[in-house]
């Protein structure tokens, strides 16, 4: 017994070396197997994102770029009273638009998760709903257009019930049919996670909580949308980022009478004045991005990736 | 105990379409009792307990408990509490939360439901666990969580869905003894649904053994496993031998067996396997008619008179030790 202590201590100190050697290999592998994503991310993430912020800083005259580093850019826009408003409506276009999308998106995830009990019948719904999606954005919004028009189908329809009497002017070319467009294409988004993080919510709390003696709106509130949150907030950070940096949406369903910050720095475009827009779309990513990280800090959603 | 607080199940049906899983079903399990379910699995034993829980509709028959038809009620408003096979423990809220969600629910005030639950988790001897999430528990700490949550609403029957199920051989030993405890103590009935009956042996005072959604065979617990009433109960309680003989079948526990010389023995056989189990030794025997039948010997009885592989012997038994069996 005693005679054998030694052995197990020269193991020991064996197999530790061949643990550091395993460790350095490992790195020099990890490192590898890193590359070719950190390269594609360099290139079309880092790399673009960089010369954004650089041209942010550079002058332009009426006919001319020209390299500097100047705060003219960043001035010119937080003095504008224009941009305050601009960057309101953009808020405001990203609150509404998220606060419906969420309403039904969390409704049809839950009757596709709660109320269909076949996986099979889940799936061919959860399948049916991305049918729209298999066309454009374009097409799908400038399909609203003859149905909402002056006299488009929504109109007569409720001319012909006797609802109003001369046709509604505020379904097109309003905020309305901006967030109803939005709400449209992005809703989906929010179903996607919601529904995947509420299936996995084991149906077995769901009688815990009857057993306990809960009602199905309490059940709803105290288990099921605590254990969603993760995916709610997957959804919202979609939603935001989609329509924080829309600017097609906008125009159209606007009839260009609605800016947001992505139709500032189109214009801006439009006139060749990139080291303008370049400033706007700092700030526009600045402002996602805090409010993405104030998002995270509230929700842990990194178990559900 | 309150001898008003039976739970009585009257011809308790559960139908899924076409499919019956509980087919008329009709025991009645007295106040303060410990009764386990028994059976394989799909024989109707977790819809059983599922219907009395109010998980489950009820097709056909009833479930009273004091007398009062508590079939079509929901859950809560039962007198039964649960305790699910995977603990069903909100993930979302510590211990403590867990415990006191009933209350919650009925809107008691805070100080008043943690006062509830702090007692009840030092029932279970998990007061200072109470601030955790059920992810940081291990196995037997969140079964006791569950258990605490289940009682806190001081149910008359508690309905226990393979309990022990999931933890390691050696904690579900310890976790049935402070089952056990915790019923005696309580003196509330257990309802307990198992497939293994090692478990339902050690712990139930009465055993409902069920297949193919019947009732085989149910009472006390040493009555039913002395004299099992059907090949299939003798069969799945263990230690026994189903032997057909010239009478019909007989069920002889594994025990009663003796090695006698060949000519004095009711059943002569051949030696197929010696199993040594530290106390006892088992003796795998092939008897007349392809049967195989298994002798459990002391280790001093077979180490006194080794035998071999291969070799002939004689089996015996005594004629009280012989059940008929019904089929």
């Amino acid at each position: 017994m005693h005679a054998g202590g030694f052995a197990p201590s020269g193991l020991f100190y064996k197999s530790s070396r061949i643990f550091e050697a395993g460790v350095r290999n490992n790195s020099v592998i990890g490192w590898l197997l890193a590359a070719p994503l950190s390269l594609v991310l360099v290139v079309f993430l880092v790399v673009p994102i960089a010369m954004i912020v650089v041209v942010s800083f550079w002058g332009a005259t009426e006919w001319s770029i020209y390299p500097a580093f100047q705060f003219d850019n960043y001035a010119f826009l937080l003095t504008s009273d224009v941009t305050y408003r601009v960057f309101f409506n953009t808020l405001k276009y990203a609150a509404i638009t998220w606060g419906f999308t969420l309403l039904i998106g969390f409704t049809v995830a839950y009757y596709l998760a709660f109320h269909i009990r076949s996986l099979t019948w889940q799936i061919a719904l959860f399948l049916l709903c991305t049918i729209p999606f298999l066309t454009s954005n374009i097409i799908r919004m400038i399909s609203w257009i003859p149905f909402l028009g002056r006299n488009g189908i929504a109109n007569s329809t409720l001319i012909s019930m006797g609802v109003i009497d001369e046709p509604v002017e505020w379904l097109l070319f309003s905020d309305f049919s901006v967030i109803l467009a939005f709400v449209h294409l992005y809703t989906l988004f929010m179903v996607v996670p919601i529904f995947n993080t509420m299936m996995r919510i084991d149906k077995s709390l769901i009688e815990a909580a009857a057993d306990a003696g809960a009602t199905g709106w309490q059940t709803l509130w105290h288990v099921i949308v605590p254990l969603t949150k993760p995916g709610i907030m997957i959804g919202t950070i979609f939603v935001v980022a989609l329509v924080m940096g829309d600017f097609i949406t906008v125009r159209f369903m606007s009839g260009s009478q609605s800016a947001n910050m992505g139709r500032l720095i189109q214009n801006d475009i439009a006139l060749l004045q990139y080291p303008s827009a370049s400033a706007t779309a700092v700030i526009l990513l600045a402002t996602v991005l805090i409010l993405i990280g104030t998002l995270l800090r509230f929700v842990d959603i990194r178990k559900e990736l | 105990m309150d001898q008003k607080l039976d739970l009585e199940l009257i011809g308790l049906t559960k139908r899924y379409g076409d499919t019956v899983a509980v087919d008329m079903i009709s025991y009645h399990f007295s106040a303060g009792t410990y009764a386990c379910l028994l059976g394989p699995s799909g024989c109707g034993k977790s819809s059983t307990l599922r219907m009395i829980a109010g998980h489950e509709s009820v097709s056909d028959g009833a479930v009273t408990l004091a007398g009062r038809d508590i079939s079509h009620l929901p859950p809560a408003k039962r007198g039964t509490a649960m305790m699910f096979q995977n603990y069903a423990l909100f993930p979302h809220l510590n211990v403590r939360d867990n415990v006191s969600f009933s209350f919650k629910m009925a809107g008691v005030d805070l100080a008043t439901r943690y006062r509830q639950a702090d007692a009840m988790l030092e029932l279970v001897d998990m007061t200072e666990l109470a601030d955790r999430l059920p992810s940081q528990l291990s196995g037997g700490q969140q079964q006791r969580a569950a258990l605490a949550r289940a009682l806190i609403t001081k149910p008359d029957v508690l309905l226990l869905d393979e309990p022990l199920s999931a933890l390691d051989p050696f904690l579900r030993v310890r976790m049935r003894a402070e089952l056990k405890k915790l019923q005696r103590e309580l003196g509330i009935t257990f309802v307990h649904v198992t497939h293994g009956q090692d478990e339902a042996l050690a712990l139930a005072d009465e055993i409902v053994v069920m297949n193919d959604a019947k009732i085989e065979q149910a009472g006390q617990t040493r009555n039913v496993f002395d004299a099992p009433a059907t090949a299939f109960v003798a069969r799945f309680l263990g230690s026994h031998n189903v032997v057909s003989m010239p009478d019909g079948m007989v069920a002889v526990r594994s025990d009663a067996l003796q090695l006698t010389s060949t000519e004095a023995a009711k059943l002569p056989g051949t030696i197929t396997n010696i199993e040594y189990q530290g106390t006892h030794v088992a003796l795998t025997a092939a008897v007349p008619g392809e049967q195989e039948v298994t002798a459990l010997l002391s280790d001093k009885d077979f180490f006194g008179n080794p035998k071999e592989l291969g070799e002939a012997i004689g089996l015996n038994w005594e004629a009280e030790a012989a059940h008929a069996l019904a089929q």
